[in-house]
């Protein structure tokens, strides 16, 4: 049974949660998990051996249920700035709907739990790398960096970066160098990702006392990280195809977006004043996201077209 | 008022009782799922043998 002290309720007398399945999921932030299913599965598939469809599902799903962990860890230490920011009043902990020592509990339960069931079902190399990612994001990112410095989330992007990693070594027990490429493009993808955003929303990061680059090295700064950023990332976005890991059809891809993101990261750069400056952040902002989700979806296609030949032949 | 909920313990109202029926589903549910899981992946990595080890 699950008490949450609540402000209506009578002095010394514990008030029973009505929280819902559905706040428990919302602790793992499903939307961030399902990014991290997406670039695992990548990372998976990108094997040279053949994986078991179970033990891949199972080691996905463990992946999976270590970054929900990460997220409810997250929510459990944030959950002061997360009251005061618009975006993350409604989470289930500033909404009062789970107490903080409920998430904490369970996020320790799930990471405990997803760890080890990555150990027995794949390998102790994924096992440690996922135990490694979950105390990344939870200690060094949520406890340490995004609180002290503007660079938390170029650092804390490891974090996000790894489970192509975590899921490589699920399938084959080692780390390739198309592991890491993949590590990469999302590491390098994560700054001009959030700082676009944060842009937009630096008023709310300034009460929060969260000290997000555009607070403290100020906008115009930003502005030009957020432009070297999507320079680099569109060098690096080719790199699968350069490696000859990727196809033809990537390598296009891959310009087509990676100029498409520099232009837009330019438009940032330019326009500075008024809506429109909002407007354009939230422009590469919104398309950040279709970009890496087309690379990695254009990466999985190719890998299951070229075992679905394999197999039919 | 007090010695009424002594006698009756803790009252849930009803949306108490419908989530916490809601949350015993959930578990239920995950912990048959678990299950399922854990034996289909023990079939696939002992394989046949799972049935044929010395006593």
């Amino acid at each position: 049974m699950t008490f949450v002290e609540q402000s209506g309720s009578l002095p010394g007398i514990a008030a029973i949660s009505a929280a819902s399945p559905r706040d428990y999921i919302a602790l793992l932030k499903p939307r961030v998990m399902s990014l991290v299913i997406f670039t695992a599965f990548t990372g998976l598939l990108l094997a040279p051996q053949h994986v078991n469809a179970v033990i891949g599902f199972a080691s996905l799903l463990a992946i999976a249920v270590g970054a929900g962990a990460s997220g409810a860890l997250n929510m459990w230490y944030d959950a002061d700035i997360d009251a005061v920011m618009r975006r993350t009043c409604r989470r289930p902990i500033p909404a009062g709907k789970v107490a903080g020592r409920e998430a904490l509990a369970f996020g320790l339960t799930l990471a405990i739990f997803a760890v080890l069931t990555l150990g027995l079902v794949a390998n102790l190399l994924a096992a440690a790398l996922l135990a490694f990612t979950i105390f990344f994001y939870v200690v060094i990112y949520t406890m340490w960096l995004k609180r002290s410095t503007p660079q938390n989330i170029v650092i804390g992007g490891a974090a996000g970066a790894l489970p192509p990693i975590v899921g490589y070594a699920a399938a084959t027990g080692e780390v390739s160098l198309a592991a890491l490429v993949l590590f990469a493009i999302i590491f390098v993808w994560t700054p001009p990702h959030f700082w676009a955003l944060a842009l937009v929303r630096s008023a709310e990061y300034g009460r929060a006392g969260v000290p997000m680059m555009p607070n403290v090295k100020g906008a115009d700064r930003t502005r030009l990280e957020i432009l070297i950023y999507s320079l680099v990332l569109a060098l690096l976005g080719g790199l699968p195809f350069v490696l000859g890991f990727a196809s033809l059809v990537y390598g296009c891809l891959s310009a087509v977006l990676g100029t498409i993101f520099i232009g837009l990261a330019l438009r940032v750069y330019r326009v500075r004043d008024g809506d429109s400056a909002n407007k354009c952040a939230m422009r590469l902002f919104g398309f950040s996201i279709l970009y890496l989700f087309l690379l990695f979806a254009e990466l999985l296609s190719e890998r299951v077209l070229a075992l679905a030949t394999g197999f039919l032949r | 008022m007090d010695a009424d909920r002594d006698s009756k313990g803790v009252v849930l109202t009803p949306e108490q009782i419908k989530s916490r029926r809601q949350r015993n589903i959930a578990i239920g549910l995950a912990v048959g799922f678990l299950v399922l899981l854990f034996y289909a992946v023990t079939i696939v990595k002992v394989g046949p043998g799972v049935l044929n080890r010395p006593l």
